[in-house]
């Protein structure tokens, strides 16, 4: 049975009611608490910082040599907060309901509301700290349109938000190190949940410098461990990210909630080989500007520039004529695929699109800097001269990383994109207080299934790991831990402390001890096709059955034949990554069968059973409104439980882009 | 795009942990595209290690598009390799051509001990940050974000000294692994903003002893540190660290 925990009363009364009723732990009384806190991007390093602000004893574990360097970092476009600065009509009941409409009906609404409520403290705060967010010259800050919303809500930094973001929270983090609250624990993994008398009491993790396996106590522990999406091995992902806490966690008693629902974002740079490790995101905001087109005829080999106009089919244009080029991530995505798949793709490859802004260059911002210099009847080569500059001060860092990686220069020539994975909103499933079904086990941040739905907004993640770190823990941790006052640390020679040990020390020497033939990147890559293809950007039954099967085979096969060179006790980057392919092997069964049992589509999650005459998505609401929370019952074996969610406040409607 | 391959010789440092002396060690490597990130050409150059039996190179990296600062090879006697303001996950092997030799070692600084191979121990880098390197703002309690308009020049400006990713290719390229741009561009990030006001002499003085005490050498003004600064973080702040540190002396605190 899923308690969600969601308090009475109206819904934008909801967190008010909780925060003055949940109960308090005397200051005197925290500092005897100890919080385990895995991960330190925004949502971890934002609980640590805040939890020790409180008075609790923290230790803070992140597999990375600097909490500084979790994968928040490489958010590129901003953090979207209802501060209606603008005066454009933005309200928390607008920032609410977009982020309940993107996520296409399938997030919690009680959750959300909350979210969009605390976006605006969230802005406060960074600004205490010193984010320097983009200011007008009035000294201001600054906002731009994201996403495809109608307001101007999203905060930024260039094109290093997240980076911005998260060093505000590591040098918070720091803060409470430097004043001993915090123990900070670099390049160690967490590698299993302790459980004693049905409550998390502790981890064991492996100290990634030396190999040594250590047993940390602590009265309660949050995960925040991020996404899932190098299960397809290429995703904008971090090399780092991975499942294994929250996994570890799952076959321990927490629930999976809504695993195969990802995000495939549609401007990533394509892959360019066999020897391709990690995909490349280029911001969302370049399709404010950038024209997405493939050739009419299939197979034309021309270079893009010799391809005329009337050649040129702007296939978003033409399906899309409201929304054309700024149709969400999820319908763009699919949309280059259907091309792609046709035989119209670009590139060596055959599997990327253009985005051309040439057009915009010279008609949008060329034209409006003549008549801005009083130039009459500019010649086009004015035109181009004058509108680079301008694209070049929008868009300068991320055209100069095109031209790294490609060594393509996107001024002359478009550039080749194609979907990739970026993020997954599904997660451990987690009730209002951000609790697991594991009592005293917490997820924040991306590790949650819980914000987004079926699919994310724009500048959303950023907003919904800060908010869970900063402003949600410290109240709802309370709630728990008040209970907890009278617990003592529990001395980790217990024997559950003891036991979780052995089996962890046991899995490493199984998998030391295999010895086999092939790469741990090998299985890696073969399990990213495996998802790619079959539980990807299109899924269906066959497909998926296909890919359950074959999950199982290359599971059989990885415990038989995976090579781990090496020993144990010492720094072994291989043997860090065997341990998190695994996990990531048994997750991708798991994600393919919770596709298998959502029928409809909705968000990221289409299934080509599931289509309008005209090829769009169609969800059902009848018989699909819930949240899928997966229960472990031992291998290859799963309970589904579900969440009905119940629509209060907004109406869900079938999304339209025509 | 125009497809091609080339073969190359790297010499990498190999060192088996904090213990031992290490030494250079040859490798030949075939058919490497010139597509390929030079941390790609690593990882083929380790899945055929793999495959021999050998004991794979251990080496730094988690992003891979150039914001983590977790990258840190030192690449033929350039942190981050030839290309300018450039991280070594994002240099290309269209940088090198068939034939060439490649010298590949660790950062090399006494505060950043070498873990093994490729990969050393930048914790010194936290500690100073711990010294200082924070605005002391407890979760709760600011103003409004727009109560306190910041000059757009100045927000701008600590914007630029903000962007350092502490990977540490300064300490590197030093002759005498100096910390200072490191540090400099965190106390002028904040030191330009209204919120860091109330502590930037203790910051500036905390985060130059923490710095000392770890064994970073002293700055001779060589500009080695901007010249391969991923970031293109400006020895400017080096000036104004200075103003920051010789105010906060001459204050007597």
């Amino acid at each position: 049975m899923l308690e969600a925990k969601t308090p009475t009363g109206p819904l934008d009364q909801k967190w008010t009611y909780y925060k003055g009723h949940c109960r308090l732990v005397n200051p005197a009384n925290k500092r005897k608490l100890e919080v385990i806190v895995v991960g330190t991007g925004l949502a971890g390093a934002s609980a640590a910082a805040s939890l020790a602000e409180l008075g609790y004893t923290v230790k803070a574990f992140c597999f990375q040599d600097s909490p500084r360097r979790a994968h928040s970092i490489a958010a590129q476009g901003g953090i979207n907060a209802a501060k209606n600065y603008q005066n454009d009509g933005d309200s928390v009941f607008r920032l609410f309901y977009d982020t309940i409409k993107g996520g296409d009906y399938r997030a919690r609404e009680s959750n959300v509301h909350r979210l969009a409520e605390i976006s605006t403290s969230i802005i406060d705060q960074c600004v205490a700290q010193g984010v320097p967010f983009a200011r007008e010259y009035g000294g201001l800050l600054n906002n731009r349109s994201f996403g495809g919303t109608q307001v101007k809500r999203t905060f930024y930094a260039a094109g290093q938000t997240g980076q911005q973001l998260l060093i505000g929270a590591y040098q918070a983090l720091e803060r409470q190190v430097n004043l001993g609250n915090v123990k900070m624990y670099s390049r160690h993994e967490m590698l299993d949940v302790v459980m004693i008398d049905g409550k998390a009491r502790g981890i064991i993790c492996r100290n990634l410098v030396n190999g040594e396996l250590e047993r940390h106590f602590g009265h309660a522990v949050l995960l925040c461990t991020g996404g899932y999406g190098n299960v397809f091995y290429l995703s904008t992902n971090a090399m780092g990210s991975n499942v294994t806490a929250a996994w570890k966690a799952h076959k321990k008693g927490a629930q999976f909630g809504n695993p195969c629902f990802t995000q495939i974002h549609p401007t990533c740079i394509p892959v360019s080989g066999d020897h391709q490790s990690k995909l490349t995101l280029m911001s969302e905001s370049l399709r404010n500007d950038g024209r997405i087109w493939v050739p009419k005829q299939k197979g034309d080999k021309r270079k893009a520039n010799d391809i005329p106009e009337e050649e040129r089919d702007y296939y978003l244009e033409r399906r899309y004529p409201a929304f054309g080029n700024l149709v969400p991530r999820d319908v763009a995505s699919r949309a280059a695929k259907e091309r792609c798949d046709a035989g119209y793709g670009v590139g060596t490859t055959g599997q990327a699109v253009y985005l051309d802004f040439k057009f915009n260059l010279i008609n949008k911002y060329g034209r409006a800097e003549a008549s801005k210099h009083g130039i009459d009847n500019p010649d086009n080569d004015t035109l181009v001269r004058l509108g680079k500059e301008v694209v070049k001060e929008e868009y300068g860092n991320l055209f100069d990383m095109y031209e790294k990686i490609t060594g393509e220069n996107p001024y002359e020539v478009p550039m080749r994109i194609y979907p990739a994975v970026h993020y997954t909103m599904g997660g451990l499933w987690v009730d209002y207080e951000l609790m697991t079904t594991m009592k005293g086990l917490y997820a924040l941040g991306e590790a949650n299934f819980s914000d987004h739905g079926a699919n994310r907004l724009g500048a959303s993640a950023l907003m919904q790991g800060l908010a869970d770190g900063y402003f949600v823990i410290p109240y709802t941790i309370g709630n728990y831990l008040a209970d907890e006052i009278a617990v003592k640390p529990i001395d980790t020679e217990h024997p559950a402390f003891v036991e979780a040990e052995k089996q962890v020390s046991d899995r490493i020497n199984t998998l030391m001890n295999i010895k086999g033939s092939q790469t741990v990147e090998s299985f890696h890559k073969r399990l990213g096709k495996i998802m790619w293809e079959k539980c990807g950007m299109a899924r269906n039954e066959q497909g998926l059955k296909e890919a359950i099967e074959e999950i199982r085979a290359l599971k059989k096969e990885f415990w038989s034949d995976v090579r781990v060179p090496g020993i144990v006790k010492e720094m072994n980057p291989e043997l860090d990554k065997a341990g998190r392919v695994a996990d990531f092997i048994e997750l991708g069964e798991l994600m393919c069968l919770d596709a298998l049992d959502r029928k409809e589509s909705c968000g990221g999650h289409f299934r080509e059973e599931s289509q309008t005459e005209e090829g769009e998505a169609l969800r059902d609401d009848e018989n699909f409104t819930y949240v899928s929370s997966w229960e472990f019952k031992g291998e290859s074996q799963w309970q589904l439980n579900k969440e009905p969610l119940q629509f209060e406040v907004a109406k869900p409607s079938q999304r339209s882009y025509k | 795009m125009e497809q091609n391959t080339m073969n190359l010789t790297l010499k990498v440092w190999r060192q088996k942990n904090s213990g031992d002396p290490g030494g250079f060690a040859t490798y030949p490597v075939k058919n490497i595209s010139a597509e390929m990130s030079f941390l790609e050409m690593f990882d083929v150059l380790n899945e055929e290690l793999i495959r021999e039996g050998k004991d794979p190179i251990a080496f730094d990296h988690d992003c891979r598009e150039g914001i983590c600062g977790m990258c840190s090879m030192y690449i033929n006697g350039r942190p981050h390799g030839p290309w300018e303001k450039n991280t070594v996950c994002q240099l290309h092997m269209r940088a090198y051509k068939d034939g060439d030799t490649i010298v590949v070692e660790p950062w090399r600084a006494k505060s950043f001990p070498v873990l093994k191979d490729l990969v050393v121990d930048r914790g010194a880098f936290d500690r100073i940050i711990q010294a200082g390197g924070y605005i002391s703002v407890n979760t709760g309690s600011p103003v409004d974000a727009n109560a306190v308009p910041v000059e757009k020049e100045k927000a701008d400006a600590a914007f630029a000294a903000a962007a350092c990713i502490g990977c540490g290719a300064c300490v590197a390229a030093c002759k005498n692994s100096s910390a200072l741009l490191f540090v400099s561009a965190k106390v002028s990030h904040l030191a330009l903003l209204p919120q860091g006001a109330p502590e930037r002499r203790s910051r500036a003085l905390n985060m130059v002893a923490q710095m000392d005490k770890e064994g970073f050498g002293a700055c001779t003004n060589t500009g080695a540190c901007e010249a391969v600064c991923p970031k293109g973080i400006s020895i400017e702040n080096i000036a104004r660290l200075n103003r920051e540190f010789i105010g906060a002396g001459m204050s007597g605190e």
